[in-house]
């Protein structure tokens, strides 16, 4: 039905790679097509042979076997014609982080030859494009995440590319600042350029005009993302529950053989049936998603149940709120991060701390760790004062990082000898606790691999594990499951409400909604200071509009940043 | 607390000798630095090439000759027969000293006249020259005595107490141990933090019940125990492979050893600090070692300095660990006299541990 000639041509793409001795098969004999004029989306799970087939693509690897065509060359003979017109964004573009804004653009216009005359015009139509013409002047490291990623975005584009790869854009990237990203890219399109999107989100593949789903470096499926839904018609639906229950319910859920996806989303769990299962009773048929048919998809072929559960003690009920803060204030020079923030979160709740880059979350976030002294105000966790007992309060909390953060060069257990024995652990206390992480998180086969080495699943798994060997009563999570697929990421997300259910206080920071609808309540930071808190559908109620009745908690995330701007203008 | 610092110390251990690369770094190079510098840092002046301008050409001055010829310092290289040659020579760089004998050496000689003889030596190499210079004038002095018979005359007999044959390798040797051991210790040092801050870890080290004394006791521990280590290995190479006799307390040399790695430790980790790169902390190491090693004494003397710099050379823990290890060697150095050595040591290290711990805690604030 696409009459267009192919942009990129791929048939029985074979990539291996060796390392220590061991080959890994990265991609296994996938063929596509991908069509000129639109965005086209390269969505799978971490691993699954995205970044690789990018760099292929771009001519930067050499394929074992098969071939592909980009722009009507052999990408292998001529990569260097197809290098002169096509623009790739790595994951991590090579951004200077000491040179400004302007000065990395030059840069770039000078490893692309771009004379001097062109120059001036093609930057101011850049900067513009993009936005960041007022922070021209500014160190590359100091833009936030959205602004870096938009900046890295203005180099790839100074040769206007006819073909454009984008290697996961949006991660680390917050709701507002990923909009402007599409934004920009869609109006590329609207100038003749082909897009090419790669994600680990399936909410962003739904705004692509042609998807192509990978896992195990194989093509799954391609098609339009309304075609995967359509498929999924009539099995997607939503059950009502008060939100004290809902994860309960979710777990009761997915643990039935009829359910292939349980998930929370507000006061409701979302279900998508297997194939011919019957509705059960009070569920609220929903649209389907594109996420749904990738679920079910992968749920076929990965093996069901592989999801760790590990038992817990029921904690008993200690007075007072885990985590309250007093007017917090963090200065730097006369920078004010975060200005007043009080919040108090209740003993096994589950809290999240939202807002764009750059607004005083992560600061927040470190004080309440005690990686940072506030300037003035106060935080308690667990009953004691950060500012008078630091190393106490550390004592009861657990911590996991945005990033893997554990020792890549020791094995999986001695990463948990090392964080019990800092934790007080030892003797048989600690042989207990390790047994306790290695069984309840399906961990005990690799015990003994670098931690370095473990696929992504397994990574956060273990980075859980050692945040929680001590029986943390408090469990702070950075962005917990950035960049992970949508299985792993459900399968964190039961651990972590489990957690709750037994009494666990979970204070997560995120950028993507989806985590975010995990929270029994939400607090909204904007330059430095709340400008919402509640649960997840009591802000999407307060974005609801006559034009948009039934909101996202994107949508509610934008509207309230948005509105907080109107009414306090910098 | 101790639970605490030992699951780091362990943790430490395990990350330095997991990693292979980082194993062999930390064995083979201090060995083969050891040697190397041993055999190439050597002021010994051996067969150093002559020309020999002869105009006598009589026995006297042939049996001159060949008492140059059969020492150990010299060999000759050229005969030169006018002015022009010879300098050419020494200009080219194939000579480094030219013996000139006059055309009335012998005559003078028998007439009981002072009889002249010359030494031409390349200046450019002054260290060489002086040396050439000391070996040339013993050979003359001793030819000349014998010769015309100093009778009654007053010899000076010259005896070099610690090292009776001026070995300079016995000089080099114990200076160098304490030289390697102090920048091994110190590149560890300063590597692991900022090797943790690099790859993420700091923080996830920081929320956990570790204090930060804690952290900074169970970094300092696996450097020190790594620095002792291989000062064994340099000092069996010493002794054993290089021959430099021992002739004090191992006690006392251990002693001085771990006060030194500990000052050594502190300015390491002062160093990490302030680093958030493994790239920065491996410049401030250089960037401090280099001037301390110069003004440690180790290559040329402390007291040949300016007094601003030998004033400067008093914040080198390197200074005192180096009179240390030699007179420890050599000279059976007492305690009460390894003393005065052995305090400012000690005040270096409390001082840059302390200010480490501030730094420390500071970054952290």
């Amino acid at each position: 039905m696409d009459e267009a000639a192919p942009i990129v041509a791929i048939d029985g793409l074979v990539k291996r790679f060796l390392a220590r001795g061991r080959t890994t098969t990265a991609l296994d004999g996938l063929s596509a097509r991908i069509l000129p004029g639109r965005i086209t989306g390269i969505v799978g799970p971490d691993g699954a042979g995205k970044t690789t087939l990018m760099r292929l693509i771009a001519g930067l690897l050499l394929p074992d076997a098969g071939s592909i065509r980009v722009l009507g060359r052999d990408a292998v003979a001529e990569a260097e014609a197809i290098q002169a017109e096509i623009g790739y964004m790595p994951q991590r573009f090579g951004l200077y982080e000491e040179l400004s804004a302007a000065e990395n653009l030059a840069l770039y216009a000078d490893l692309h030859r771009i004379d001097a005359a062109a120059r001036a015009q093609r930057f101011a139509e850049l900067l513009r494009f993009t936005g960041l013409a007022p922070f021209q002047d500014r160190r590359a490291g100091k833009l936030s995440g959205g602004m870096k990623q938009k900046l890295g975005l203005a180099c790839a584009l100074l040769a206007r590319p006819r073909l454009l790869l984008l290697d996961e854009p949006s991660v680390g990237v917050d709701p507002v600042s990923r909009r402007e990203l599409w934004r920009i890219v869609e109006n590329l399109v609207g100038e003749g350029i082909t897009v090419l999107w790669s994600t680990a989100y399936l909410d962003e593949a739904e705004r692509c005009a042609e998807v192509l789903l990978i896992d195990g470096g194989t093509l799954l499926a391609a098609g339009r993302p309304a075609e995967f839904a359509a498929r999924m018609d009539g099995r997607s639906y939503a059950v009502a529950v008060p939100e004290s229950g809902r994860r309960a319910l979710q777990r009761r859920l997915a643990r039935d053989p009829a359910v292939v996806d349980a998930q929370i989303q507000g006061a409701a769990v979302r279900i998508v049936l297997a194939e011919g299962a019957p509705a059960p009773a009070g569920a609220v048929r929903v649209a389907p998603r594109l996420e749904d048919a990738f679920v079910a998809r992968l749920a076929h072929v990965r093996a069901r149940g592989e999801s760790a559960r590990p038992t817990l003690a029921a904690r008993a009920a200690a007075d007072g709120p885990a985590i309250e803060t007093r007017a917090l204030v963090r200065d730097f020079g006369s920078f004010r991060a975060v200005d007043g923030i009080s919040f108090s979160v209740a003993r096994g709740e589950v809290f999240g701390l939202l807002g764009p880059n750059g607004a005083g979350k992560s600061t927040t976030f470190k004080m309440l760790c005690g990686l940072l002294p506030p300037s003035s105000g106060t935080a308690r966790v667990a009953g004691v004062d950060l500012g008078h007992a630091p190393a106490r309060a550390r004592e009861r909390l657990g911590y996991m990082a945005q990033r893997f953060s554990l020792y890549g060069d020791l094995s999986v257990r001695e990463n948990l000898e090392f964080f019990g024995g800092a934790c007080n652990l030892r003797g048989a206390r600690l042989g207990a606790r390790i047994d306790w992480v290695l069984d309840g998180f399906g961990l005990r086969a690799v015990a003994a691999a670098l931690s370095g080495e473990l696929p992504l699943g397994y990574k956060q798994r273990l980075a859980l594990g050692c945040a929680l060997i001590h029986e943390p009563e408090i469990l702070f999570l950075d962005e917990p499951t950035s960049g992970v697929d949508p299985l792993s990421r459900r399968e964190f997300w039961s651990q972590i409400g489990l957690l709750a259910d037994h009494g666990v206080t979970v204070l997560v920071t995120s950028h993507f909604m989806e985590e975010a609808e995990y929270c029994d309540r939400l607090c909204l930071i904007y330059r430095g200071r709340t400008i919402a808190m509640g649960t997840p559908d009591g802000l999407k109620r307060r974005a609801a509009s006559a034009a948009l009745p039934d909101p996202t908690l994107d949508d509610a995330f934008v509207h309230l940043v948005a509105d907080y701007d109107r009414e306090h203008p910098p | 607390m101790w639970g605490r610092i030992r699951a780091l110390v362990v943790k430490e251990f395990r990350s330095l000798w997991k990693d292979p690369k980082v194993r062999g770094v930390l064995v083979l190079p201090p060995l083969i630095q050891v040697i190397i510098f041993a055999y190439a840092a050597n002021f010994d002046v051996s067969q150093a090439r002559l020309g020999i301008w002869d105009e006598d050409r009589s026995v006297h001055s042939r049996a001159l000759v060949e008492r140059f010829e059969i020492s150990d310092a010299f060999r000759r290289i050229e005969t030169i027969d006018n002015p022009q040659a010879a300098s050419a020579a020494i200009a080219a760089e194939r000579v480094v000293a030219v013996l000139h004998i006059g055309p009335r050496f012998a005559a003078d000689l028998l007439a009981g006249r002072p009889a002249r003889v010359q030494i031409l030596i390349d200046g450019r190499r002054s260290n060489t020259a002086q040396i050439v210079n000391g070996y040339a004038g013993r050979i003359v002095e001793a030819f000349a005595r014998e010769r015309v018979g100093t009778g009654g005359g007053v010899a000076l007999v010259t005896r070099a107490w610690f090292n009776p044959n001026l070995e300079s390798q016995w000089y080099i040797l114990p200076g160098l141990v304490a030289m390697l051991t102090f920048s091994m210790t110190m590149m560890v040092t300063a590597l692991s933090v900022a090797r943790e801050r690099e790859l993420g870890t700091f923080d996830q080290l920081l929320v956990t019940p570790l204090r930060p004394t804690e952290i900074l006791v169970g970094k300092t521990i696996p450097p020190v125990v790594i620095g002792f280590g291989e000062a064994h290995l340099m000092l069996a190479a010493a002794v054993f492979w290089f021959e430099v006799p021992f002739t004090g307390s191992l006690l006392l040399l251990y002693g001085s050893l771990i006060v030194f790695l500990l000052s050594g430790v502190g300015i390491g980790l002062a160093v990490s600090s302030v680093s958030q790169t493994q790239q920065q902390a491996i410049l401030g190491v250089f960037l401090y070692l280099t001037p301390a090693i110069i003004l440690s004494g180790y290559a040329t003397p402390i007291a040949n300095m300016p007094e601003w710099c030998q004033w400067l050379s008093l914040l080198t823990p390197n200074r005192y660990m180096l009179v240390l290890s030699r007179g420890i060697f050599l000279e059976a150095l007492p305690l009460e006299l390894a003393w005065p050595q052995l305090w400012p040591m000690a005040v270096i290290g409390v001082a840059t541990m302390a200010f480490a711990t501030w730094l420390f805690r500071k970054r952290l604030g």
